[in-house]
């Protein structure tokens, strides 16, 4: 997904002279291309990100458009406080984007891995929160992230994830995006996840079991209108995230759902947990229960429970 | 400008703000009395601004990046005509924009920055002045920071990356008064030189006497040089009323009629 960013940046960069790119001292020869084509545009901003979120912010109060990219953890918790007040609180379009999001960079242990930023930074005003799926959603959300005047934390992977989707979708920030057709549960997830919600509907179909597969790239604002018709819908939504399991999508979702009765909400997250052993990020999905095999069982039980409740 | 009272109007302005604390209950008082010396060499003799056009693309930027001066800064806008001086009686009350820390710029004219949390107004005013290069506006940017607001490492990532870009259109003013919120800054500090250590990060950095509004007015007048500038301005905590100079109690405290009556006698405002 970052050669996807890389790319589409330099194409933008090229077209919009307000873009500023600021790295936070990684990205080794990914920008090059960006760095010729506009060389006073690109600021390494070094190790230091809590400055480089505050320039970004003193950039956009001149009417310019930064872009501040790196490494998921070191560009939300790191410098929450210049998120919060530099960037939100005075309303200024910055776009934030963290890369090697969730479990990504699993071998190199909790220090890089962020499963709490979507909660931390949904609770910032003015903020709006984008997870795309593939290579293909993160574009459209960089080119939707530069047409609004808004702050934008852009949640994307690391490399080598596949493309889910074969053309541009209608994107727009705030909108889902149905991946495909299913009548006996809806399973939504968000950003790198959505792959494995695809799959994990392949193992439900072979037990009989058909499923609505959304992706959800913005988990701030959310699309209430399609919340509100799947929840019409389905008698068992499952969220799925990479992600701990406090305040991100499956909370954005509960917080807006909370009282609607009928739907039963399954969560698909990671623990509430640091792992203390490392492992590359399918094993430490593995050991969170968010394969899509151990995904299909857990939706499986939990339609199960949901069809012997309602039994007479 | 050229015939204004620099003395005469810090006079004026440190007696309004002392009015302000005696009326609102406002802290900060001597945080706000060491900086005004400051606030008039660069509001009425510096910065390239026009009240009448207060986005102007083209004007120099100040930022109180210690926004607990705010009451100072307001007084002083208000005094340069960005908006009306009885909009100030206004401060602190229930709905007002004045609060003990600067607003939002969107909402009053002359603000660049909304501070208050320390640490924030330097990586804020490199910002703007990397926009001012990118865009080819030669304007400058002016920070005041205070010398309690150094413990923050951002001054020093800020410090770092101001220095590497050759940021000389950035100028930061210390306005060191040697206390912080509870204690002598050199005793949390270990006292070392704010100028050495700015130099160290490749600054152009110099100590200067904070109220001594001449020398103020022609180091912040020099011209860019290709290195960000500070200036370490010794000032003294309460200046300018003899029972609260350099007393820390007015970090907290706000005054009684009967001092504030003493205050002005002092001033020779009435």
């Amino acid at each position: 997904m970052r050669n996807a960013f890389a790319d589409e940046i330099t194409k933008l960069g090229h077209e919009d002279q307000r873009i500023v790119l600021l790295s936070g001292d990684i990205g080794n020869r990914l920008f090059d291309t960006f760095k010729a084509a506009a060389p006073g545009r690109f600021i390494n901003a070094g190790i230091a990100e809590a400055n480089m979120m505050g320039m970004a912010a003193g950039l956009a109060l001149s009417g310019l458009r930064p872009v501040v990219y790196t490494i998921t953890p070191f560009a939300t918790t790191r410098c929450l406080e210049q998120i919060k007040i530099d960037i939100c609180y005075h309303r200024v379009p910055v776009i934030i984007v963290g890369t090697g999001s969730g479990l990504s960079y699993g071998e190199l242990g909790p220090t890089h891995h962020s499963c709490e930023d979507i909660a931390i930074l949904r609770a910032m005003p003015e903020m709006t929160v984008v997870c795309p799926a593939d290579g293909v959603e993160l574009r459209a959300a960089l080119n939707a992230a530069l047409a609004q005047d808004k702050p934008v934390y852009l949640r994307i992977g690391k490399k080598g994830e596949p493309d889910l989707h074969a053309s541009l979708p209608d994107f727009q920030l705030g909108k889902m995006i149905t991946m495909q057709g299913g009548a006996d549960l809806c399973l939504i997830a968000t950003g790198n996840m959505v792959a494995s919600a695809l799959e994990t509907a392949k193992f439900l179909a072979e037990r009989g079991l058909t499923a609505r597969v959304e992706s959800m790239p913005t988990v701030k604002p959310l699309d209430e209108a399609r919340l509100g018709d799947l929840f019409a819908r389905f008698p068992l939504i499952a969220v799925a995230e990479e992600h701990g399991p406090i305040g991100g999508l499956f909370g954005a979702i509960a917080e807006w759902g909370a009282g609607r009765p009928g739907t039963r909400l399954l969560r698909l997250s990671a623990p509430d947990a640091f792992p203390h052993f490392v492992g590359s990020q399918e094993w430490l999905r593995e050991q969170a229960g968010l394969t899509p095999p151990q995904m299909a069982r857990a939706i499986e039980d939990a339609l199960v429970q949901t069809r012997l409740r309602k039994a007479p | 400008m050229s015939d204004i009272d620099l003395d005469g109007t810090a006079r004026l302005i440190r007696s309004r703000i002392i009015e302000t604390s005696h009326a609102s209950g406002m802290p900060h008082l001597g945080s706000c009395l060491s900086l005004v010396d400051i606030l008039v060499a660069a509001y009425f003799k510096v910065l390239r601004i026009d009240p009448a056009h207060p986005l102007d693309p083209n004007r120099d930027r100040f930022i109180l990046s210690k926004g607990h001066g705010a009451p100072a800064l307001y007084q002083i806008l208000a005094l340069r005509g960005f908006f009306n001086t009885a909009m100030l009686d206004n401060y602190g009350a229930d709905g007002s924009l004045f609060g003990e820390h600067p607003c939002t710029p969107d909402l009053l004219p002359g603000i660049e920055a909304a501070t208050g949390s320390l640490g924030h107004g330097l990586p804020i005013a490199l910002g703007m002045a990397l926009a001012g290069r990118i865009q080819k506006r030669a304007y400058r940017v002016m920070a005041v920071l205070g010398d309690g607001e150094c413990n923050e490492g951002s001054v020093w990532e800020a410090a770092m990356v101001a220095a590497a870009q050759c940021l000389d259109r950035v100028m930061v003013i210390v306005d060191a008064n040697g206390w912080q919120a509870t204690d002598r800054s050199a005793s949390i500090t270990g006292g070392a030189s704010l100028a050495a250590k700015f130099r160290a990060f490749g600054w152009d950095a110099r100590d200067i006497d904070g109220h001594d509004s001449r020398a103020l007015v022609a180091l912040m007048s020099a011209p860019p040089s290709g290195r960000p500038v500070a200036l370490i301005a010794h000032t003294v905590k309460g200046k300018g009323v003899s029972f609260m100079e350099d007393d820390n109690n007015w970090h907290y405290r706000s005054p009684p009629a009967q001092e504030v009556a003493a205050a002005q006698a002092e001033l020779g405002v009435l």
